[in-house]
């Protein structure tokens, strides 16, 4: 076991060379100098090079990707500030979205599947498929101010926008967190609802579904125990995917909902064309999904013994 | 959002149970099919349906809820009452003529996005599938691509160029293109073995003819399919770049763009972004619908083979 997760993380290795390369080339390829454009129009070219200088950008090419190679991103062009500063000063509210999201969707998403699954071709089944097909086809932000116009401004029960530490309060941070957390879990539930569906019928007509029920089990048990938990690898590998579209829709939230997270961070550096910043959160970003997915991989052994590494 | 084709492939389609009515079987496809047509109609015959020039400023009309009716004097010195049947944006221009427009950017790039998408991923995957050492290369790089998040690599290219619908495209294009590499290297990797592959090429059949003629057919299904998805995801990765201020520059017409800018006054004028949300949500749904009648009709395995 230890020996695989060894060997299938050097594996990653190559990937997140390749995405570092890539993602390195790209931005270097643009036309126009960062220190002259931070400079400003009434710069010197004096002034330009001692900024050239302080950013890093008169190192050899080689040099300044070996910088990256080891975590040193150096300083942004924008925030005045250094991409590791400015990044961990993101990082809390984007982890505590993600993580509410993830808890709100599997909550609610899993269930929603196995029922459906188990009234299969009935009414409710067709309603929560129709809910996935939607879920898929409506836009984050759409979701978004569509609960914005509802709880908050119509219901006035919620705080429209904004964020608030943990550190300054758990009640208000629950509080701005909810209409978010909600409206990212969307496509969420509706990605896991459908192969938590999925792969509960197609479990439905083993044998030790059988077995179970002719004993007598509580049919509740025989969803959730037998069948959902033989079902349960397909569902986590789809939830390590959903990460890609969890991320994604992360940018999109904390624009909508003006939260200082990650996503904000991205599109505000995309937008100052900051691109030392750019590179790091897309690396970051990366990193955290080939990471997952490795995790998911071994989580396979906790629902499927038979599987072994 | 960018939804994973693969991911909406990953549920299998309906068992073949009973034979059903030619409706039931194809509602979704009819339905999709439908909308999108709507859709494109209204896009074409958009400057004869009551809309005005989409990107004109009426600094006297800002901000105007759905239905004000403004009194327009014509070339002759007669009246007649223009109505703004979705209000004005905070410029006050025409929310609903920039609706209508806006369909046809969502569908153009749609179309475009899937055509090329698959163009060249059907090309890359047939030379990875077929030729050992390209595989290699070429597919450690497509994995490199797709640990990219597919909106994020979106965002960085878009950062790339100066920000226009050519490189909104782009944008879209790089992040879809190893997923249908990845399927069509699938297929030709199992259609290689088949025995009319072997019967040609021991009839000599040089290998350009060979791909085309005995291996591309069998990837067509599958890539409507998947071209379908990808269509639907670029509409909504054009929303979304446009949305966040770095897609399509804000004078065009696009649905991203006029939620972009009702969303500073959201809280007092909510119809510049319902509209405009729901008519994405509408197209991109058909699309989605469509794309899960067409693989339950022509290719139920796809979920296997990615």
């Amino acid at each position: 076991m230890l020996g695989y997760i060894l060997r299938r993380l050097l594996a990653t290795l190559p990937v997140m060379l390749i995405v570092a390369v890539f993602v390195f080339l790209m931005l270097r390829m643009t036309p126009g100098d960062p220190a002259a454009i931070i400079a400003g129009d009434n710069a010197n070219s004096e002034q330009v090079a001692l900024i050239r200088n302080r950013l890093g950008l008169d190192e050899p090419i080689l040099s300044q990707f070996f910088n990256i190679l080891h975590g040193d991103f150096g300083e942004s062009f924008f925030f005045k500030k250094t991409v590791t500063e400015l990044i961990a000063s993101r990082l809390e509210p984007t982890l505590a979205l993600s993580v509410a999201t993830l808890i709100i969707a599997v909550g609610i998403a899993v269930p929603l599947g196995v029922l459906a699954a188990y009234k299969q071709g009935t009414l409710i089944d067709k309603i929560v498929m129709g809910f996935s097909v939607l879920g898929f086809s409506v836009p984050v932000f759409v979701i978004g101010y569509s609960l914005i116009y509802l709880f908050a401004i119509k219901l006035n029960w919620l705080p429209v926008q904004g964020y608030q530490r943990i550190g300054d309060g758990f009640g208000g941070f629950l509080q701005r967190l909810i209409l978010p957390a909600v409206t990212l879990s969307v496509i969420y539930i509706a990605l896991i609802a459908r192969i938590t569906r999925t792969s509960v019928l197609d479990v439905m007509n083993e044998d030790y579904i059988r077995t179970a029920r002719a004993k007598g089990q509580v049919e509740i048990k025989v969803l959730f125990k037998h069948a959902l938990k033989n079902a349960a690898v397909p569902i986590v590998t789809v939830i390590g995917l959903g990460v890609a579209l969890l991320i994604g829709g992360v940018v999109v939230t904390e624009s909508v909902f003006t939260i200082p997270g990650l996503g904000r961070l991205t599109v505000d550096a995309v937008l100052a064309r900051d691109y030392p910043t750019i590179q790091a959160v897309i690396l970051l970003f990366s990193l955290v999904y080939v990471l997952i997915n490795l995790a998911v991989d071994l989580v396979y052994t906790v629902f499927d013994p038979r599987i072994r590494y | 959002m960018s939804v994973e084709p693969a991911l909406l492939a990953g549920e299998t389609a309906a068992p073949p149970a009973k034979p059903r009515r030619r409706l039931a079987r194809d509602g979704g496809i009819i339905f999709g099919a439908t909308i999108i047509l709507l859709m494109a109609l209204m896009g074409i015959t958009a400057p004869w349906l009551g809309t005005k020039n989409p990107s004109e400023i009426n600094p006297a009309y800002r901000n105007r809820l759905p239905g004000i009716e403004q009194t327009v004097r014509n070339d002759d010195g007669t009246t007649r009452t223009f109505t703004y049947r979705m209000g004005t944006d905070s410029l006050g221009r025409d929310v609903y003529s920039r609706v209508i427009y806006g369909a046809r950017i969502s569908l153009f790039i749609g179309i475009t996005v899937a055509f090329f998408s698959v163009a060249i991923g059907l090309f890359i995957g047939l030379i990875a599938g077929y030729m050992r050492w390209v595989d290699a290369i070429v597919m450690r790089l497509m994995d490199g691509l797709m640990a990219i998040p597919a909106i994020l690599l979106a965002i960085a290219l878009v950062s790339l160029f100066r920000t226009g619908l050519f490189s909104v495209i782009v944008a879209i294009i790089v992040p879809e293109v190893p997923r249908v590499v990845r399927l069509v290297r699938s297929i030709v990797l199992s259609v290689r073995e088949e025995p009319y592959v072997e019967a040609a090429i021991c009839a000599g059949t040089p290998t350009h003819l060979l791909l085309f003629r005995h291996v591309l057919p069998n990837t067509i299904p599958a890539l409507i399919v998947q071209g379908t998805f990808i269509a639907a995801s670029a509409i909504l990765l054009e929303a979304i770049l446009s949305f966040l201020g770095i897609g399509i520059p804000p004078e065009t017409p696009t649905w991203g763009n006029i939620m972009a800018e009702g969303r500073g006054l959201f809280r007092i004028y909510p119809h510049n972004i319902f509209f405009p949300g729901i008519c994405l949500a509408l197209t991109v749904l058909a699309v989605n619908v469509l794309g899960d009648g067409l693989r339950d009709r022509l290719d139920p395995k796809l979920a296997r083979r990615v």
